[in-house]
């Protein structure tokens, strides 16, 4: 019998502990492949810092390191700068990576660090129940804009894609979205041209991939990924935002 | 080799160097300057790694990380930047990392002023970060014990895989001293098995560098283990120096520059008739807590002098246990002790005032 699908080795068989209709599982399994794809399996390291994905650890089968709130791009400095050969990412939320951590994510892309930052962008503080966020959307609620997000108190979303991708020491930024297959095929693209970006050396690379929260969006995971493309994906829109040759 | 002539922060970054340090993750603070500047230039000279971060706390998570990774790896700073970096400090200690964090105390609290203090004793003894934790730290009285000890804590951290911090003050930092390199005493090192270097799926188990235990008995199993690693260090780790305590009526308990100018004021008062001595805890954590409880059966009262409003006398204190009286004389805000002053203070103890 010939084998022509199979999970990827370093995906680990645990029953996750995301909501159903989150994204998060997509995203963990479209790393692994993209890893096993270009024969970096023993020599990728990954830095998931506190949020939803915290626990990475327990899926993706790579050494790793859980991270302080938005310390990962620091953390991932640290660990491709003894070992420059090995493949260092960050996995982090939009609570981590744009709020708490944007200092370490924009110095991270400044100095052209040779990492990739896997970031998840689902407007909202998963892990902690549903606060807003700095991509939160305006009028959107959540459990600290009960009466939706209100530009004139606290402004507005931030377009992290767009603010690195005007950094010099940026290869390679994009954004991509998780709602579909065609945009799930996608990302795994965006995926693989920012690891191969960190193996040839060209600097800093992210894909921001627009993600599902359905459980603190108080959606179903059928409306969740409906609204990801009638509201998210205007306010976040898709596409390469940097491309160093 | 022979001895060179060199400030206090350069010698404990020449210090590091020495000690196999290649990898070094700071920012700007006075008086702590010329540890990242120094760096920056001799780090390319061994091909090691000199990176300024955007931040402590950055510059700290770097540190986690190149430590991870199984690196020697260093950061200095002073007091607000140290609080900045509490947080990583604390991580560090529960994903039982080995570094090296020098403290170059400056006055506070708040933006404080630059010069010489030692009011961090709280934040670096007293596990200034979140969580049951405990630094090994050094206090060097001497550029000469600065380097000797950035040297032996790269060794200590490493073997018992708790970070180490140097607490220095402005006066180590910025005086010039003679100072040999002289190498520690060689451990028996394990290798770092641990470390996150790439994993080929067989050879070893997988690293995982982690502070997050989400179960009550995991994480209470994790800080008892550290606490039986923290009671090895205490046993074998202390380190002090006693002074004139041979005939002592009045035991003075000082560390880092502080008990140089005690030393002074010593020689006045046995000028004086007055038979005073020194215990100087080298080691702040551990803390000499029974040398100073065995000197309480033999000496007459205690004198705890620090630049401070008074912090490391409550360990003076919970050693003496009521024994006997221990008073306390602080200069702080960046004002130093005089020698003068001390013996006034040891003077009105010998008099009974």
């Amino acid at each position: 019998m010939t084998t022509v699908f199979e999970k990827p080795k370093r995906f680990i068989s645990e029953k996750m502990h995301y909501c159903p209709g989150c994204t998060h599982g997509t995203a963990h399994r479209l790393v692994a492949e993209v890893i096993e794809e270009l024969g970096m399996n023993d020599r990728a390291v990954g830095v998931a810092p506190v949020g939803c994905s915290v626990f990475a650890y327990n899926y993706l089968d790579y050494d790793m390191y859980q991270a302080a709130h938005g310390r990962a791009p620091a953390v991932a400095t640290g660990a491709k700068r003894v070992h420059p050969d090995n493949l260092v990412f960050t996995y982090q939320g939009d609570g981590d990576l744009a709020s708490i951590g944007a200092a370490e994510i924009v110095h991270a892309a400044a100095r052209g660090e040779n990492i990739t930052a896997i970031f998840i962008n689902n407007a909202i503080y998963g892990m902690t129940g549903g606060q807003m966020a700095p991509t939160t959307l305006v009028g959107q609620s959540t459990t600290t804009s009960p009466y939706g997000r209100d530009a004139s108190l606290c402004g507005h979303p931030i377009r992290v894609s767009e603010m690195l991708a005007t950094l010099d020491g940026a290869a390679y930024i994009e954004r991509v979205s998780l709602h579909d297959v065609p945009n799930i095929n996608k990302a795994k693209r965006a995926i693989k041209k920012a690891f191969q970006t960190q193996i040839d050396k060209k600097g800093f690379s992210m894909v921001e991939l627009l993600s599902t929260c359905g459980t603190n969006w108080g959606k179903s995971p059928i409306e969740a990924i409906e609204w990801l493309k009638s509201d998210m994906i205007p306010q976040y829109p898709l596409g390469v935002y940097k491309e160093v040759d | 080799m022979s001895k060179v002539l060199m400030k206090g922060n350069e010698a404990i970054a020449e210090a590091a160097i020495k000690a196999g340090c290649k990898f070094f993750f700071g920012y700007p603070i006075t008086p702590q300057n010329q540890i990242p500047e120094y760096m920056s230039k001799r780090m390319p000279q061994v091909g090691g790694t000199f990176l300024q971060a955007e931040s402590e706390v950055a510059a700290i998570n770097m540190v986690y990380g190149a430590s991870g990774a199984g690196a020697r790896v260093m950061t200095s700073s002073s007091s607000p930047g140290i609080s900045l970096k509490q947080e990583g400090i604390s991580y560090i200690a529960c994903a039982e990392l080995p570094c090296v964090i020098v403290n170059i105390v400056r006055s506070g609290p708040g933006l404080g002023g630059i010069l010489p203090s030692q009011a961090d004793y709280f934040q670096s003894v007293k596990g200034g970060g979140h969580g049951d934790y405990r630094l090994i730290v050094y206090a060097p009285a001497s550029v000469q014990e600065a380097a000797d000890l950035v040297m032996e804590s790269f060794e200590v951290s490493d073997y018992y895989r708790v970070p180490a911090m140097i607490l220095g003050d402005g006066m180590i930092g910025q005086m010039m001293e003679p100072v040999e390199f002289k190498a520690p005493k060689k451990r028996n090192l394990p290798p770092k098995v641990w470390a996150a270097t790439g994993w080929d799926g067989k050879s070893r188990k997988k690293a995982i560098i982690n502070s997050l235990y989400i179960q009550a008995e995991e994480m209470s199993a994790v800080c008892n283990r550290l606490d039986g690693v923290y009671k090895q260090i205490a046993k074998n780790e202390t380190l002090y120096e006693e002074y004139m305590m041979d005939d002592a009526q009045i035991c003075i308990v000082a560390y880092g520059t502080t008990s140089r100018i005690c030393k002074n004021a010593i020689t006045t008062a046995r000028d004086n008739g007055i038979k005073v001595g020194l215990i100087r805890p080298i080691t702040v954590w551990p803390y000499p807590t029974d040398v100073i409880k065995k000197a309480a059966s033999k000496v007459d009262h205690f004198l705890a002098i620090e630049m401070s409003m008074g912090q490391m006398v409550e360990d003076v204190r919970l050693a003496v246990n009521g024994e006997k009286p221990v008073s306390f004389y602080g200069t702080t805000g960046g004002v130093v002790p005089t020698p003068e002053g001390i013996y006034d203070e040891i003077k009105k103890i010998a008099e009974g005032k």
